[in-house]
């Protein structure tokens, strides 16, 4: 056993200070990297101009858009006349279908006589309706219409049914009543009073808590709910805008015969009810109208999501079947010749550096929009990126094989097919099963730039920025969709390599 | 000599030695050919169904199949170096086909970088900081996902989850919804490329973590090191070449993600090339497929050269 005594130590150490101590270089490089992503960090700062836009951001709508993924809003409009007569409106395509009447809006009618102001055609109407025997009526009225009120309307004494309150229940903290040009408000306890005249002006007759505001006094008064929804009082409209949890008429549209009924009830249709269409059983009428549900498109979302499915099963299918036998071209070990090894593997890196993006505008532009652009964007790329790969994994591998095949004096291609093959066959079939996995998630990508399939619908969806539930909806298909391949890719590839992979 | 001597006729375990493999060889046989008609009943359904619901039929479309080629040749080669370089076009009509100086940016009075270069900068920069924002988080959640960092499945698992998730969100929704909220410009592509890439990153690093060697870090317990310095002191060292290898890697993928990104409205070179493409500006096209190409194809080689002196050869496996 040789030892070292603390004068030789030393000695050594002064003879090696490399191995004691560290070069400045060595020291100082974390903090030198560090220095130089800070100052690249600034210049992106500068350079997207990024606390500019993150400041002009419309912050305030992004929650609405995000509540719009999992939420619709139903908005009934409440016109009060000056007499405090009201009308309740739906819009034309509102989620509770033609005749609306929700419970959460209660009205109160009352017959009231009052003057309204009838238009001249109206009173005609009559004569149109009339025998043709008794034209005397018709006329005695249209006389007396227009000896009434000449130019084009004439005041009339009606008695008739109008709506003469309204409570409009958003939860159980949240209620806003309106009655005779009062609009009384609770939210959490608080309630803010407003009169509105149903012409001009509305005038907050409490003070405006928290979750009101008005711009300018007089003019409309906005309420904000939080999740509940929100409200606009307006000197002759109160807007409601009632916010529910969920997707609205996902399975029948408000034109289907199935729609607003219950589960027990479709289900009870479907098995022994009569036909609601002689033409069509009940079960075909009900699945017709979930596919061609207005709202939802069920049948087209689910044709474009199979089209980015097949998009990537076929470019990558297509793409390893060309690269299979370039890539023994390709490799250094198997074909012996420098040029055409050159020239396969510079043929690759064009087909990758020619990016995704630039095959799937110039195939839309060949094929026009549709599958078949993205499927061969994704093939002319992924044949360059899988011949490289399997390129590499050919010259990766263990010589004694083919040598002892080639030793027994098998033909050329025999060695490759059994000396060469089951190496890589494995590998090979690996790389494939990850790529199809990865270009599932591409191909949503390259569709959105006209190549076809989910991408484009979901960016259509989007852009008009109302269809949010639309986009979640694609969404969760995609994810969905994406999961299982990962793991039937991942399962495929652990029988066939084993367990590990990476 | 020695096969003269085998016997021919063999015994019955012999017998039922090789019948047992003549059965196991045409069983594998039986499974390769299903394997192989069920891939071809996949592959001829989807092509009839993807032929059905294209726009144009590929028969019907193929006789005009390079009519793209003819709208790409410009007036004379020229054209294309004008259009790279911003260079007055002798042809100038006023319309927007050749006005190349119209993008010029300024730097000084005489100095400026043409439009292309300036936008392929653009897309270059956006793969380079979402490539550092996703490293930044990849690097913190990559610890927290590891089985030899974290026992607690409690833990590990809901990370783990996270990640799988911002790698599966399509990216578009993420660019389109920041696109409503921003207004148009390159930050929505920067925070979906960034999204992507924490989960593709962090995927791909605490593989590298549950691979990496614990006898350091049993050391650093040993001498009472807490978690946050075991894995500092006795983790970070030995991942770190591989982190920086993955991370080159994805910064190939971000450039290519960025100007895809940028076509759908993300700024960038991505919506020049699509819009010139759309207008059938053939000098400018070709320009810009000229300058992406050469991009691609710089940021491809020097990453692989950098891995191969980080990690040595096996810095060649690639993967999404």
């Amino acid at each position: 056993m040789m030892s070292l005594n603390s004068s030789e130590m030393e000695a050594i150490a002064s003879r090696h200070p490399d191995l004691l101590q560290s070069s400045g270089w060595k020291r100082f490089r974390t903090a030198l990297f560090c220095v130089v992503i800070g100052f690249y960090l600034v210049y992106s700062w500068w350079f997207f101009a990024i606390g500019h836009v993150l400041g002009n951001a419309n912050w305030s709508i992004a929650g609405s858009y995000l509540a719009d993924w999992v939420s619709y809003e139903v908005r009934p409009d409440i016109a009060v006349a000056p007499d405090g007569s009201m009308q309740i409106a739906y819009p034309r395509f509102s989620p509770l279908g033609k005749n609306p009447d929700p419970d959460w809006v209660r009205l109160e009618r009352e017959t009231v006589t009052r003057t309204v102001e009838v238009p001249v055609e109206t009173g005609k109407q009559p004569s149109t309706s009339g025998s043709s025997f008794s034209f005397m009526a018709p006329n005695a009225a249209t006389g007396a219409a227009s000896s009434a009120a000449e130019p084009q309307s004439r005041r009339e004494t009606v008695t008739e049914e109008v709506v003469s309150r309204a409570v409009v229940t958003y939860d159980s903290a949240t209620e806003i009543r309106v009655a005779a040009n009062e609009v009384r408000a609770t939210h959490d306890g608080e309630t803010l009073v407003a009169r509105i005249d149903g012409r001009e002006t509305v005038e907050p007759l409490t003070a405006l808590p928290a979750w009101a505001t008005q711009k300018r006094s007089g003019e409309k008064i906005t309420l904000s709910f939080g999740a509940a929804g929100w409200a606009e009082i307006d000197a002759d409209e109160v807007s409601i805008r009632n916010r529910f949890f969920g997707w609205a008429n996902f399975i029948f549209d408000t034109n289907s015969p199935f729609f607003g009924k219950s589960a027990s009830e479709v289900f009870g249709l479907l098995t022994s009810g009569e036909r609601l269409d002689p033409a069509h059983s009940n079960l075909s009428l009900a699945w017709d109208n979930i596919l061609y549900n207005a709202e939802w498109q069920h049948l087209d979302v689910w044709t474009k999501l199979l089209q980015t499915i097949v998009m990537a099963f076929v470019g990558t299918l297509f793409a390893s079947i060309i690269a299979f036998p370039l890539c023994f071209i390709a490799a250094r070990n198997i074909t012996r010749n420098r040029l055409l090894n050159q020239l396969t593997k510079r043929f690759f890196d064009f087909l990758r550096s020619v990016d995704m993006l630039i095959w799937a505008l110039f195939f839309t532009r060949a094929f026009g929009p549709g599958p078949l652009a993205g499927m061969s964007a994704i093939f002319f790329t992924d044949t360059g990126t899988l011949g490289k790969l399997y390129a590499e994994a050919l010259e990766n591998i263990d010589d004694k094989q083919r040598e002892g095949v080639k030793s027994v004096g098998a033909a050329p291609l025999a060695v490759q097919r059994f000396g060469v093959l089951p190496q890589v066959l494995p590998v090979f079939a690996s790389q494939a099963l990850y790529f199809w996995e990865s270009n599932t998630r591409s191909a949503t990508i390259i569709g959105a730039v006209g190549a076809g399939g989910i991408g484009l619908k979901l960016w259509e969806a989007m852009r008009t920025n109302s269809d949010w539930e639309n986009v979640a909806y694609m969404v969760i298909l995609i994810l969905i969709v994406v999961f299982i391949f990962d793991g039937l890719s991942n399962a495929l590839r652990s029988r066939l390599i084993g367990q590990k992979m990476h | 000599m020695t096969v003269s001597t085998l016997n021919r006729t063999l015994s019955p375990n012999g017998l039922l030695v090789e019948r047992h493999w003549q059965e196991l060889a045409s069983k594998r046989r039986l499974y390769t050919w299903l394997c192989l008609g069920l891939l071809a009943i996949a592959l001829s359904g989807s092509l009839w169904f993807a032929n059905e619901t294209n726009s144009g039929k590929f028969f019907d479309r193929l006789p005009y199949f390079f009519d793209f080629v003819e709208d790409l040749v410009p007036r004379d080669g020229m054209e294309i170096l004008r259009a790279m370089f911003d260079l007055p076009s002798p042809y100038d009509d006023g319309s927007f086909k050749y006005n190349y100086p119209e993008g010029r940016l300024y730097l000084t009075d005489t100095l400026y970088v043409p439009e292309y270069f300036h936008k392929m900068l653009e897309t270059l920069n956006i793969a380079i900081l979402a490539t550092f924002i996703g490293m930044f988080f990849g690097f913190i959640l990559c610890f927290l996902a590891a089985r030899n960092l974290v026992p607690n499945p409690w833990v590990r698992g809901p990370v783990r989850r996270i990640m799988e998730l911002l790698r599966a969100f399509p990216e578009v929704v993420i660019a389109g919804f920041f696109l409503a909220i921003l207004s148009l410009g390159p930050i929505p592509a920067i925070i979906a490329v960034s999204i992507h890439t924490i989960g593709a990153l962090g995927k791909m690093f605490f593989e590298v973590v549950e691979n990496a060697d614990m006898k350091p870090e049993e050391g650093l317990r040993a001498a009472g090191g807490n978690w946050i310095e075991r894995v500092w002191f006795g983790i970070v060292p030995q991942v770190l070449p591989n982190f920086t290898s993955y991370f080159l890697m994805r910064l190939e993928i971000n450039v290519r993600a960025s100007t895809i990104i940028g076509a759908v409205g993300g700024g960038g070179i991505g919506e020049l090339l699509r819009l010139s493409i759309g207008q059938g500006h053939e000098a400018k096209t070709l320009a810009i497929v000229i300058l992406l190409f050469t991009t691609i194809f710089a940021v491809d080689q020097f990453s692989a050269w950098l891995r191969r002196r980080l990690v040595g050869d096996q810095a060649f496996q690639l993967a999404h």
